[in-house]
Parts: C-alpha cells; structure tokens; sequence
C-alpha cells in the first residue's frame, strides 16, 4: 500500500489470473483500478477482465501489445502484477524489463514468483482474496494516490497514445484483416458474443481490435500455442451457451487443423461461427520469416487450399465468402443471422503483418511500429531467439 | 550469488514412479544431483523420505522447492542446509588393500575416526564409517596413498534440529 501511495508512475498488469479466479476477482479489480485512477493493461489471456473500451485501458502489453502499454510498463515507478506471469511474449529482453519500477506481484502459485522477474513484494494468494483486503484498506482512507503525479503520467502516456499504434492503412479494393476483426466487433458487440481463436496473426489482430468487455468472452491458446484449438473451443462455449453468437476467428491454415470438428458441430446441432482471415500464409511463420530470416520463405505459403464454401457445404453447413471491403459488412450480418454452422472465408490482403511488435532480443521502448520501420533493426542475437 | 551445497528433504507418497518425477523435475532443469538417498520412512501411510544434495544459490534451490512443492504425490519439501540448521550424517564403506606399515596405519586412522573393521583378510580391510560428509572425505583421503581400492556411501540423510517435525 505504502508504494501503490509513493507511485508517481504506476500501471497494473492484468492476467488471466484475475478470470481464472472468477467473477468476484474481476468487479473487485475494475472498482481497485477505478478507485486508483491508474491505467491497466493485460495480457492476452487476461483480456476482458477490465473492459477493453475503458479509458484507463491501455490495451494489450507484450510482443503485439500498443505502444502505450509497452512504454508504460519499461517508464513506470510501480509495476502492479495481478495474476499474470511475466511471460517472455510479455518481458521481451529479461534484463531490460521495466528497468525502473518497483514491482508487486499476486499469484497463487508461489513457484510462478520470482521465476523470471525477481519482485519487490510478492503476495501468493487467490486474486479475490487479496484485491478485497487491498479494496478494505484502500477504503479506510488512510492512503492516497499521488493525483498530481499520476495526472502528469496520464499526460506521458497520452502522448504515447498519439502514435495510434494499432492504426493501419485502409484500402477500398483489399479487405485488411484489422478491418475485418473491426468490422466483425462493431456488428457483434451489442450480442454478448463469445470468441474463440486458432493461433497465428489472426489471433493477435482479434485480441487487438475486438474490444472485450466482459471476462470469459475470449477463449485462446496462449502459452501452448496450439492452432486448430479455436473450432473446439468454440463447440465447448457453444454447448455451454446455446443461444448465444460463439465465432471462432480463425487462419485458413489453422482451421484445417481440426476442421474434422465441423462434424460435430452438425451432430450436435451447434450454430457456431467460423471466420476465416484468409491470406494464404502462415502469416505469423510468414511475417518471422521475413522479418529474422532475410525474407528466406518456407512452408509458410499453400497454394491448395481447399473452397471453404464448398468445404461448409459438403458438412451441411452453410458458406459464405467475401472478397471485398463493400461487402464485409452484408457477409458478416449474413453469418449472424443464419441458424447454423457457418464457415466464413474473409479473403484478405495477403502482405500485411502484425504490428506494433517487439522483436525478440529488444526491449519494451524498442518497437516496430510498421513497416517503415522494420529494416534490419533485429539483432543476430535476436534472431536465434524465437 | 554464491553457490553451494543445498541439502532438500522431500516427504512423498510411496507410489511407483515418484522418485522419477521428483529426480526428472531437478535434471529436467539441469540441475545435477550430487547425493541422494531414499527410503520408506512411515510404513503405514507409505510415505518415503527423498534427501538430495545438490550445488545452487538460494533463489535457484527455492524455486526448484516450489516446483517440487506442485507435484501431487510430494507432500512436503524443504532446504534442510538452509532453513532449518539440519543435521546431515552419511555412511561409507571403504575397502583398503595393503600389507605391512601401510596397513598398520591404515587400522590406527581408521581408529581415530571411530571406523570399524567389519571385513579383513590378510592383505585388506573393509571399514564401516559413519558421519558427516566432510568427514568421510577427510577418511578417504587419508586411505587413498594408504591403498583405497573401493568406496560405497549411502547419500546423505538429513534431519532438522530440535523438537519440531517436519
């Protein structure tokens, strides 16, 4: 308490921790950070813990986080760990994380403190447990914020915010797979959707630009990565809530890891959603390649893919493809309100990858914002990392 | 950080394959293990005691405690060396080949470590010695010019000081 009063610079950073432990974790954490007024960030996993439309949420931290959240995390006095892990998509270069911060650390597994990152004060115990004797003592008045400092900061990052990391380049020909995940998040919004992802670029570009306000709505494979898990998932959510929208985003390479499961979404009569971002590419295996292999491409590209409407339509779902920005929206509506499975094949532009980016071997304040510039900025150390 | 010996006393459940989880658990994060003993040590609720010795700093011989800590059949672990001033004794039995003045000499050291001959011939001895490992390295020191041919030791058992109970 004593350094949360001190903190002139502070940020919460949010895991799946604070989901795993439950509904009580998660209004307990919002009412902590609003009381606080401190700005909060997540990691993948922990996404729809604090609403991802908040003004006091930065965004994603880690390899394919925002700028803000990243340069938050290396300026900051006082890193608040809650339930999350310091994993190294989320550290990137160990010995320069967060250089400057006093850091506290909530987890109820003690071998997950100080395995990484050595912290400053460690707390083992369920999220809940502890944000409530944290909520009871922050309530009896006696500490403070530093309203003044953390205004100042507030300022800092809005400066960061100005570089509109998550900004892309729109274009009226070629759907862009941003685009797409936006479009596909501001006509679901309003549903309680539940999200799912195989893992590749269209799971990073889901957890940048669908906004996640509730927990337990987004359901991916992080630490495991393991694609073809999106469909399976999303057969379970399904069966969990029946009536309502589950959409598996997905990569045209990672949906033919289990699209033996389409099966069993028709068997079981489960309407859920399959959106394919498709682009031909390994596009995450494509963009490492590019970027820390000298352009040297490998299995990453498939020249055969299969007609994913005619796929849907040989399981006795439905299918629908879509080529154009001018009809993504129509398509879109199309999937929701058809009754039943649905593959989506969203053809998008086939070059883009994610950014921003860490790369690995760098630091939080070293990120590639785009492609200008993207040229040789990894290091040889850098590259045998993966 | 400095590095040294570390002794750890792990109570498990006496089930087929936990020494293997527990011992994969320390190599799998390579770790090498300098002594080990384990034995049985409650028979009614099949619980066996795992005492290793290996060389780490306190922060590396803590986590490697927290993930031992995770394995179901592991009911307790616990630095002996560090949190708890333990007392570590081992057992050795040493064989020593030789005729005349160095084996007289061998029989008068062996008598002031308190070693007991328990195997001679004419031209060997066997000795049983128990203590600390130091002192057993001392012991076999002293034998090697003397004519050391073999040496079996136990691993090294440990137990903390005092009344508390592990």
């Amino acid at each position: 308490m004593k350094l949360i009063v001190k903190a002139q610079k502070p940020v919460f950073y949010t895991g799946g921790g604070v989901i795993n432990s439950g509904n009580a974790a998660v209004q307990l954490l919002r009412e902590f950070v609003r009381l606080t007024g401190f700005p909060i960030t997540s990691t993948l996993q922990g996404l729809g813990a604090y609403p991802g439309d908040d003004n006091q949420f930065l965004g994603m931290l880690g390899m394919h986080g925002t700028y803000e959240a990243n340069m938050a995390m290396h300026d900051c006095d006082l890193l608040i760990n809650i339930g999350a892990r310091f994993d190294d998509r989320i550290t990137g270069k160990v010995d320069e994380f967060s250089p400057n911060s006093k850091k506290i650390h909530i987890d109820i597994d003690p071998s997950s403190i100080n395995k990484t990152i050595e912290v400053d004060v460690p707390l083992v115990g369920d999220v809940a447990h502890i944000l409530e004797d944290a909520l009871k003592l922050w309530k009896s008045n006696v500490y403070k914020a530093d309203k003044t400092a953390v205004k100042s900061w507030w300022k800092t990052i809005d400066k960061w915010k100005e570089k509109d990391s998550l900004g892309f380049k729109n274009d009226k020909k070629t759907i862009k797979p941003q685009y797409a995940i936006q479009r596909l998040y501001e006509l679901t919004k309003d549903k309680d959707s539940y999200i799912t992802t195989e893992v590749g670029q269209h799971q990073m570009w889901a957890a940048q630009y669908y906004k996640f306000n509730k927990p337990n709505r987004w359901i991916t494979s992080g630490g495991l990565g393991t694609m073809g898990f999106g469909l399976p998932a999303a057969i379970g959510a399904q069966v969990a809530h029946p009536d309502k929208l589950v959409i598996d985003i997905a990569g045209e390479a990672s949906i033919l890891m289990c699209i033996q499961e389409m099966s069993t979404a028709i068997q079981h009569q489960l309407p859920v959603k399959i959106f394919i971002i498709n682009n031909q590419y390994m596009g995450m295996v494509r963009q490492w390649q590019e970027l820390l292999h000298d352009k040297r491409y490998s299995h990453s590209y498939t020249d055969a893919l299969p007609d994913f409407v005619k796929l849907a339509e040989a399981y006795g779902a439905k299918g629908i493809r879509v080529e154009s920005p001018a009809e993504l929206d129509k398509g879109i509506q199309e999937m929701i309100d058809y009754n039943g499975p649905v593959i989506f094949d969203c053809v998008v532009d086939q070059n883009e990858n994610v950014y921003p980016m860490i790369p690995s071997g760098k630091a939080h304040n070293q990120m590639l914002l785009g492609k200008e510039n993207e040229d040789s900025k990894i290091s040889d150390e850098g590259k045998v990392l993966v | 950080m400095i590095e040294s010996k570390h002794t750890v006393s792990v109570l498990v459940d006496n089930e087929p394959g936990v020494l293997a989880r527990v011992i994969g658990l320390i190599s799998g994060r390579g770790y090498n293990i300098d002594s080990l003993s384990v034995a049985e040590v409650d028979t009614e609720t099949h619980v066996s005691r795992i005492t290793f010795v290996t060389l780490g700093n306190e922060i590396t011989i803590n986590k490697m405690i927290a993930q031992l800590q995770k394995l179901i059949p592991v009911k307790k672990a616990i630095n002996i060396t560090l949190d708890k001033q333990g007392i570590e004794r081992e057992m050795a039995l040493v064989k020593v080949v030789g005729i005349g003045e160095k084996r007289v000499e061998s029989l008068r050291l062996s008598d002031a470590f308190r070693a007991k001959v328990i195997d001679t011939t004419h031209d060997s001895f066997v000795f049983e010695l128990n203590g600390s490992p130091v002192k057993i390295d001392a012991f076999i020191d002293l034998m090697t010019p003397l004519g050391l041919s073999e040496v079996s030791r136990t691993g090294v058992v440990a137990i903390a000081r005092g009344s508390e109970k592990l």
